[in-house]
């Protein structure tokens, strides 16, 4: 039986001079799972992925994959892992198939036709036989992922692989992490700064900030735990707070709050909420869903600017 | 899965970097230039720098037939080049690890399901694999050319006095020279190996090798008394063996301790860079 829990980390630290940039991760990554890796700008993903690929040794704790231990039984731990940290850079003398060729190597063997479909996967079908330096960001974090996907591992760790993708890009990225989890039955380990981003494709996710693990858990009750509301903001505010007070069987409450009010409700009732404010005369500006996770992450985000 | 062996696997990747980059042939390129170069134009002074680099030492020798032919030559271009190789060897050496480090590959290549340590051999024998051939490219072109140009004779040498070596008696001199001379460069290669070990860019390798070398070497020929007793120690005193080729009889006591010093210097450089290799935090 092949454990469950496909990546842990136990108590993971990194500490750079005196400076704790990861302090006592503990994460878990179930089979099957989209699990997002949150956190602001130097929060310490990078530096998490690196310990977990083992291109850095962790001050304390350890990392475990497939149930083996990185450090002792490091390339049966890393056997089945693809995966890209930060930018993606290759050996740009050489065509993007011969750096697959090469990568493939390391992962023993791949052949030309594996090598030309993952290519395909990413979109860069017709440009293999270019040079990596020819290429354009967008395209090297194409073939970054190309790159992870190349040996069919079972877990992919993807360091922020939207950053630098035009729209279209980023979509389809989603759309193949999706893929790969649904239909691969793979398991994926994501990275971003935007929690919007993992809301769309991650099942479990954790939020880290300073290093140190802020939550952990399933998107979903994450998301809904703090509750959701619906910012709502008009004209006349009188007729607003007897709209609400009227349906008080649908919200669930509301306070008032710098001349607007958050309304505690089901996503699902705004067009009804909308319809009613407008029978009652209210002259309707904004009526935005938000959800306190958003909230405590920007939080986050904002404050980090600060420190 | 491939049937291959892992371990080639690893070396034909570090082969297939190294031989597809382009600065791997800027010293072949260099020298594919410079020895046709002063040999035709040895050729076309004729005589003139052997009358030269005799005057004074040897005006009543009568020296009979051609000696100032292709043997003298390669041994005068090998006496001259020798101070410029260890340039192009740290050029490629010094680039196997920092290389990775300024490309950004190291982020590729050591999050692979393969040891460290054996990364590391399949680079430093791709590096070693690059010296040879390139000691023997030198070798043969400089040899070859210049008996195609200038032919084959007795060998005169101009070390400790004159030395006449009969023609019957040199080819194989020069086979010893060359193989000495490219365990020389091995020796440089893997200090080049050292510094790329922990020098993250593309420029530090190849001017901590030079440093080092051109320190050492100061201190091997200064006649300080204070250096004398360090001196036999130190691998530049043992770099230039391949000299001693030429000598008759070939002090064969004195070539073996210097292979073997040499040796001595490549496995202390390899055990260091290979402990700072499989240690390090990859943050490039
Ligand atoms: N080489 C290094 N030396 C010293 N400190 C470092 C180094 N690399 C990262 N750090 C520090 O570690 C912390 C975490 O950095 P890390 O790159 O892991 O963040 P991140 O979450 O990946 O950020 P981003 O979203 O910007 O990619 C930061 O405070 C950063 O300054
Ligand atoms: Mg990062």
């Amino acid at each position: 039986m092949t454990p469950h829990v496909i990546l842990r980390t136990h108590n993971l630290s990194k500490k750079y001079k005196d400076r704790w940039a990861v302090r006592n991760l503990s994460l878990e990554v179930h089979r099957g799972d989209i699990f997002g890796f949150l956190g602001p700008n130097g929060a310490g993903k990078s530096t998490t992925i690196r310990m977990i690929l083992s291109l850095i040794r962790p001050t304390e704790g350890r990392v475990e994959l497939f149930g083996y231990d990185l450090k002792s039984h490091r390339s049966k731990a890393l056997s089945s892992v693809g995966g890209i940290v930060e930018k993606p850079d290759f050996y740009s003398y050489l065509s993007a198939v011969r750096n697959l060729d090469l990568i493939g190597s390391l992962n023993g063997g791949v052949e030309k036709k594996r090598i030309l479909e993952v290519l395909d996967v990413v979109g860069l079908s017709g440009r293999g036989g270019d040079k990596v330096k020819t290429f354009s960001h967008g395209m090297k974090q194409r073939l970054g992922i190309a790159q992870a996907l190349l040996s069919d591992p079972e877990l992919v760790v993807l360091d922020e692989p939207t950053s630098g993708l035009d729209p279209q890009g980023m979509k389809e990225v989603r759309q193949l992490i999706l893929h790969l989890a649904k239909e691969q039955k793979k398991t994926v380990f994501l990275s971003s700064h935007l929690l919007n981003e993992i809301e769309l494709v991650a099942n479990r996710m954790a939020i880290i900030n300073k290093g140190e693990l802020v939550v952990q858990g399933e998107v979903k009750a994450l998301l809904d735990e703090g509750g959701r509301y619906v910012v709502v903001e008009g004209e006349p505010k009188a007729k607003i707070k007897a709209v609400l007070k009227k349906n008080k069987k649908l919200l669930e409450g509301f306070t008032e709050r710098d001349g607007s009010f958050d309304v505690k409700m089901d996503f699902d009732d705004v067009p009804m909420l909308n319809n009613a404010l407008v029978k009652a005369g209210v002259r309707v500006t904004a009526l935005v869903p938000r959800r306190s996770l958003e909230d405590f992450f920007l939080s986050i985000t904002e404050n980090q600017g600060k420190v | 899965m491939s049937l291959i062996p892992e371990f080639f696997r690893l070396l034909r990747v570090e082969m297939v970097k190294t031989f597809l980059k382009k600065r791997t042939y800027l010293g072949f390129l260099i020298i594919l230039l410079i020895v046709p170069l002063v040999e035709i134009a040895l050729k076309i002074e004729g005589g003139r720098f052997l009358r030269m680099a005799m005057r004074g030492i040897a005006q009543d020798f009568i020296l009979l037939g051609n000696v100032f032919n292709g043997w003298f030559v390669s041994l005068q271009i090998m006496n001259s080049l020798w101070i410029q190789i260890p340039i192009l060897i740290s050029f490629v050496a010094g680039d196997q690890l920092a290389g990775e480090a300024t490309g950004g590959t190291y982020r590729l290549l050591l999050i692979r399901p393969v040891s460290r340590t054996k990364i590391f051999l399949a680079k430093y024998l791709t590096t070693v694999l690059y010296v040879v051939l390139f000691v023997t490219f030198l070798g043969v072109l400089s040899v070859g050319l210049a008996l195609l140009l200038l032919g084959s004779g007795d060998m005169i040498v101009l070390q400790q006095g004159i030395l006449v070596l009969p023609e019957s008696d040199v080819a194989w001199r020069f086979v010893m020279a060359y193989i000495l001379a490219a365990w020389s460069m091995t020796t440089v290669a893997s200090i080049g190996f050292l510094f790329s070990s922990f020098v993250e860019n593309a420029i530090g390798p190849i001017v901590g090798t030079m440093g080092v070398i051109i320190v050492l070497t100061i201190i091997t020929v200064i006649p300080v008394e204070t250096f004398s007793g360090i001196r036999e120690y130190l691998f530049t005193y043992h770099m230039a063996s391949w000299q001693k080729m030429f000598a008759d009889p070939v002090p064969w006591g004195d070539i073996r301790s210097s292979v073997l010093n040499l040796a001595g210097y490549i496995i202390a450089t390899l055990t260091a860079a290979w402990i700072i290799f499989v240690r390090k935090d990859v943050l490039s």
